[in-house]
C-alpha cells in the first residue's frame, strides 16, 4: 500500500502534464480529410474507449479472484474499476454522438459497436445500483453479474464483424501516419495514466472504508 | 452426473406439481404475456390495421423476455414467502442439481407460454410462424434456455437481496442482451418477406454458444453464491 500510496502523485503529475500538451499536440496533427475539425475527438473518443475496456477487464478478472478466494482487495479492486468504467464510458457516449453527428448526420445510429459499448456500459450501472441498492450481501452478486459482463466483451468485437457496422473498425489504427498515430499514443497514455491513479486512490478509499465499517462493527458488538 | 440428474429432476418435478396445483405462474404469466401484445399493438400498427413487416419477431421476443422476468421473479418469492428455499439448501445435494432443477422448471413454464402466443403473434401481426418451424422452434428454446440459465441464477442469488423486483430486471437485460438480438435477428431472417434460412441458421448458431457459456458461468457461481 506504502509504495503505490507514493506512486499516485507521480502518476497525477504526469497525466496532469500530458493533458496540458495535449490540445497543443492535436492542434497541429494533420486534419482528416473529410471531417475536418471534428476528427480530432479521434484523440480522446478513442483513448477513453480503450480504457473503458481495460477498466472492464479489470473489474471482470478482480470479481473472478473475489468469487473463488473471497479475497477483499480483489472486491476493492472491483468495486473501484467498474466506478471508473461508468466514468470513462460516459465520456465515451458523449464524445461518440458529437462526432457521430458530423459524420454520420445522426446522433445515435445502432449499429454493433454502440450498441454493445451501451451494454456493456449498462452492464457496470447495473453492477454499481446492485451494490448500492442490493442490501448486505450484494458484493458477491454484483461480482457474478460483472462475471457474466466480462463474457459478452468477445461479443462485442465479434459482432462487429458480423452485423451491419458503420464504426470505424479496429484496423483503423495501425494504419494511423505518423503525424497522427503519436499524437493519439499521448493522449492514451495520458488517459492510462489518469486511469491508474484514479484506481489506486479509490481502492484505497475502499479499504479505509471497509476498515471503518469494521471498527463500527466491532464497537457495536 | 447421473445423481446430479436425477436429483435435478426430483427439484424440477417438485417445482412443476406445485405448479400444477396451484396453476398461479401459468395464468398470470400467460395473461400478461397477452396484455403485453395489446400494448404492442398499440404501440406498432399502423392506420390500415397492420403491423409493420419486421415488428413481429420483435413483438415475440420481447413478450417472451418480459413475461419470462414476472415469471422468475414470482418462482423465487414463492420460496422466499414459505421459507422453503434454505430448506431446499439445507438438503445433502449438489447445489448445481438444485440450481438445475429450478432452471428445468422454469424453462418448462416459459416454452409452454411460447407454445400459446407465438400463434397468438401469427394470427394478431400475421406472421407466417408456419414458415420453417423447426428454426422458429431451435431459436425459441436455445433463446429461452440461455435467458432462463442467466435468469434462474440472478433471481436465486437476489432472493434474499433488497428491492430484488426492481434489481433483477435491472442485473438481467443487460447481460441477456446476446440472446434478445440472436432471436430477434434469427426470427427476422424467417419472417422476412425472402426468408434466408442461412442467416437463421448463423443466429442459432450464436445463441447456443451463448447458451453454453451462460450455463457454464452460471454452474460455476450458483453454489458459491448460494453459500452465503
Amino acid at each position: 500500500m506504502r509504495m503505490t500510496d507514493r506512486l499516485v502523485p507521480v502518476l497525477i503529475a504526469i497525466a496532469l502534464v500530458m493533458f496540458v500538451r495535449a490540445p497543443f499536440l492535436l492542434a497541429t496533427a494533420p486534419y482528416e480529410a473529410s471531417m475536418g475539425v471534428v476528427s480530432k475527438i479521434f484523440y480522446f473518443h478513442v483513448p477513453a474507449a480503450m480504457t473503458m475496456f481495460v477498466t472492464a477487464f479489470v473489474c471482470g478478472i478482480a470479481s473472478v479472484v473475489y468469487v473463488i478466494r473471497r479475497s477483499r482487495l480483489a472486491d476493492h479492486v472491483a468495486v473501484a474499476a467498474a466506478e471508473l468504467a461508468v466514468l470513462f464510458g460516459l465520456i465515451v457516449l458523449v464524445t461518440g454522438p458529437l462526432w457521430a453527428r458530423k459524420a454520420w448526420g445522426v446522433w445515435w445510429q445502432w449499429d454493433a459497436r454502440l450498441t454493445m459499448t451501451l451494454v456493456m456500459w449498462m452492464v457496470f450501472v447495473a453492477y454499481l445500483l446492485l451494490r448500492r441498492f442490493g442490501g448486505p450481501g450484494s458484493e458477491m452478486l454484483a461480482a457474478v453479474v460483472s462475471v457474466f459482463g466480462m463474457a459478452l466483451v468477445p461479443f462485442v468485437y465479434w459482432s462487429v464483424n458480423l452485423w451491419r457496422t458503420m464504426h470505424p473498425t479496429t484496423n483503423v489504427l495501425p494504419s494511423l501516419p505518423g503525424s497522427m498515430l503519436r499524437p493519439f499514443l499521448w493522449c492514451l497514455t495520458a488517459f492510462l495514466c489518469f486511469y491508474a491513479a484514479l484506481l489506486l486512490t479509490r481502492v484505497r478509499l475502499e479499504a479505509s472504508r471497509a476498515a471503518l465499517d469494521d471498527a463500527f462493527a466491532a464497537r457495536e458488538e | 452426473m447421473t445423481a446430479i440428474l436425477r436429483t435435478a429432476w426430483l427439484v424440477a418435478r417438485k417445482d412443476l406439481m406445485v405448479e400444477a396445483r396451484s396453476r398461479e405462474l401459468a395464468y398470470t404469466t400467460l395473461f400478461f404475456a397477452m396484455a403485453c401484445l395489446l400494448v404492442f399493438a398499440f404501440g406498432f400498427v399502423r392506420g390500415d390495421g397492420r403491423a409493420p413487416d419486421d415488428a413481429a419477431a420483435g413483438i415475440l421476443w420481447v413478450t417472451v423476455v418480459f413475461s419470462g422476468t414476472l415469471a422468475l421473479g414470482r418462482a423465487f418469492e414463492r420460496e422466499r414467502s414459505g421459507e422453503t428455499l434454505r430448506a431446499l439448501l439445507l438438503a445433502p445435494v449438489e447445489r448445481a442439481a438444485i440450481y438445475l432443477g429450478k432452471l428445468l422448471a422454469l424453462i418448462v413454464l416459459i416454452v409452454g407460454v411460447e407454445v400459446i402466443i407465438v400463434p397468438v403473434v401469427g394470427l394478431l401481426f400475421s406472421a407466417p410462424v408456419g414458415r420453417a418451424p423447426w428454426m422458429l422452434l431451435g431459436l425459441l428454446a436455445s433463446g429461452t434456455i440461455g435467458f432462463a440459465a442467466v435468469g434462474t441464477l440472478f433471481a436465486a442469488m437476489l432472493v434474499r437481496a433488497q428491492s430484488r423486483d426492481v434489481l433483477l430486471p435491472i442485473v438481467l437485460y443487460p447481460i441477456v442482451v446476446p440472446m434478445v438480438i440472436g432471436g430477434v435477428r434469427g426470427t427476422v431472417a424467417i419472417f422476412a418477406a425472402e426468408p434466408n434460412l442461412a442467416l437463421a441458421e448463423a443466429w442459432l448458431g450464436i445463441l447456443v454458444f451463448f447458451d453454453a457459456v451462460f450455463l457454464t458461468l452460471a454452474l460455476w457461481t450458483f453454489a458459491p453464491v448460494m453459500s452465503e
